[in-house]
């Protein structure tokens, strides 16, 4: 029997885990509303006075993305690592580090996506003029991939492991500082009327480093669960 | 650097809860260090071991 | 004779020479930190801007310094556990965590305490103190998840992965962390700049971080050799250890 290609190998893995995480719609919708409702909380903590609203809104949309991110990466390996699919894809042909970016995508996609798109609403909650908001999309856009990228090695290192969302969240959530710092503060900037390429390129460039590193250490993290 | 008296040196100029609690949780720390450390090998030493045959099998060491 | 250091890589043997070494590095750190702290209180004149309160650097230096320095070999233990594969590697690595975390916390406790009288505030965001703060999170991280998993190979390879990733994050972080506490605050303030540092109060800061590796040392030797008894509690050389005890 002749190998699988690359290319359909992971689009079929894509496929795969789109399929049952549609299946369980709930998982995806919670995650997305406890990114609405964290955010919509902040408000009536902290008062409604607007220009106090504006000054938070890109660290409290940010820092909620952070959470629900990292509430969603506890589902990324654990039911194939349950059921035996990931010692099965640790053994196949293709190498472990492209089924992870797969996995990766695939769980960006219903998780991540989804707050990219729904945060200019939630930053019309904080009366974010209309440019900053498109700089919140494109700050999202690129740090949530990131902490997909990051998240994953967490999520990895504690397959099986009692407490695994606590600790997940222990361990991960340090890492996600500098995508925090950068997103976060490319909007404050846009807020302000200053200049985000600065940001915005640091940004990228996490982006590329969680993206050559990150899969790498995941599937070592992956390799060390299944052993 | 001479300190007037004891007195002028437990002062610390006026900083003395600043400087002396850092001290003092400094060794607290350290202490407390040593203490579990040596409270952790009492308890090694005082437990039979455990004898089931396989060589390096053992708990998962998180104590301090 | 060839000192031959592999043969140290078996626990036995290490466990002797440990036993033997750590009360030199111990008595050695004492005695360094009596005299640090001698000339760091009898001998440094007080400060000209911050009085007395300036003495909490002989302290908060040399922990933050060792933070930083524990962590980094640390992670080296884990690279050599790793690659080498060698069980001894990874139990000097968890022996190393709580010290340095202990470091990190007196780090941040002390630089509180200055900052008060200094800054105005106990909480100062600048960037050293918040990267010691994500550093603490990264220690506690790594003992957690250590003690989280039960079988052991699987704890020491997992920790080990976590603590390399944490050392490349170190400076990502602190950079990132320096970039934004300048842009929050203005003029860079730094709780350890002393451009104007009299000679005698680098001497001290110098010896008392001395005496803190030599501690760091000592305690990480001895803290290893327990959890090489607790790990090899079945082998041959504990029984016979245990049996010349009794």
């Amino acid at each position: 029997m002749t190998a699988l290609g690359l290319a359909p190998v992971f689009a079929a893995v894509i496929r795969r885990d789109l399929t049952l995480a549609l299946r369980r719609r709930s998982d995806v919708l919670t995650t997305f509303f406890f990114f609405v409702i964290v955010v919509s909380l902040f408000p009536l903590g902290v008062g409604t006075q607007s220009s106090m609203l504006r000054s938070i809104a890109p660290g409290v949309v940010w820092v909620a993305a952070l959470l629900a991110s990292m509430l969603a990466l506890v589902r990324l390996f654990a039911s194939d690592f349950d059921d035996g699919t990931l010692e099965q894809l640790a053994l196949s042909p293709q190498p472990l580090v492209l089924l992870v970016v797969a996995k990766v995508f695939a769980h960006w996609l219903v998780s991540g996506l989804p707050l990219v798109l729904v945060a200019p609403l939630l930053g019309l909650q904080f009366d974010l003029p209309a440019g900053a908001l498109g700089i919140m999309m494109l700050t999202l856009l690129v740090g949530t991939p990131c902490l997909s990228l990051i998240g994953a090695i967490g999520a990895a290192l504690t397959l099986g492991v009692r407490g695994a969302g606590g600790l997940l969240a222990l361990l991960v959530l340090p890492l996600y500082v500098p995508v925090l710092i950068f997103g976060a503060g490319a909007v404050s900037a846009a807020v302000a009327g200053m200049p985000v390429s600065g940001h915005l390129s640091v940004l990228g460039a996490c982006l590329l480093i969680a993206l050559v590193l990150g899969p790498w250490a995941s599937a070592a993290a992956v390799r060390i669960a299944i052993e | 650097m001479s300190w007037g008296s004891p007195e002028a040196f437990f002062a610390m100029g006026g900083y003395a809860l600043y400087v002396w609690g850092a001290y003092a949780v400094a060794a607290a720390c350290i202490l407390t260090e040593l203490w579990l450390l040596r409270r952790r090998r009492r308890t090694l030493e005082r437990a039979p071991s455990r004898s089931n045959g396989a060589p390096g099998s053992d708990r998962a060491s998180g104590q301090t | 004779m060839r000192l031959n250091v592999w043969k140290y890589a078996s626990p036995p043997a290490f466990y002797r020479l440990a036993g033997n070494l750590a009360p030199w590095f111990l008595g050695l750190a004492a005695a360094l930190a009596a005299t640090g702290l001698y000339i760091g209180f009898f001998v440094a004149p007080t400060d000209f801007q911050q009085g007395e309160s300036y003495r909490i650097i002989f302290i908060h230096v040399p922990a933050a310094w060792m933070s930083m320095f524990i962590y980094a070999v640390m992670a080296f233990w884990c690279a050599m556990g790793v690659v080498l594969n060698t069980r001894l590697s990874f139990m000097m690595a968890l022996a190393l965590a709580p010290t340095g975390a202990m470091f990190t916390f007196i780090a941040l406790w002390s630089g509180a305490l200055w900052g008060k009288p200094t800054w105005g505030t106990w909480w100062v965001w600048d960037a050293r103190l918040t990267s010691e703060l994500i550093l603490l999170f990264l220690y506690i991280g790594f003992l957690s998840l250590h003690a989280a998993i039960d079988d052991t190979r699987r704890a020491d390879r997992a920790a080990a992965l976590l603590a390399l990733v944490g050392v490349i994050n170190v400076p990502i972080i602190y950079f990132s962390v320096k970039w934004w506490s300048t842009l929050h605050q203005g003029a860079s303030v730094s709780l350890t700049r002393a451009p104007t540092m009299a000679a005698t109060m680098l001497v001290g800061m110098l010896i008392m971080s001395l005496a803190a590796w030599m501690y760091a040392i000592g305690v990480s030797l001895l803290r290893a050799r327990t959890i090489m008894l607790e790990r090899e509690s079945d082998a041959e050389w504990v029984r016979e250890l245990s049996a010349e005890r009794r």
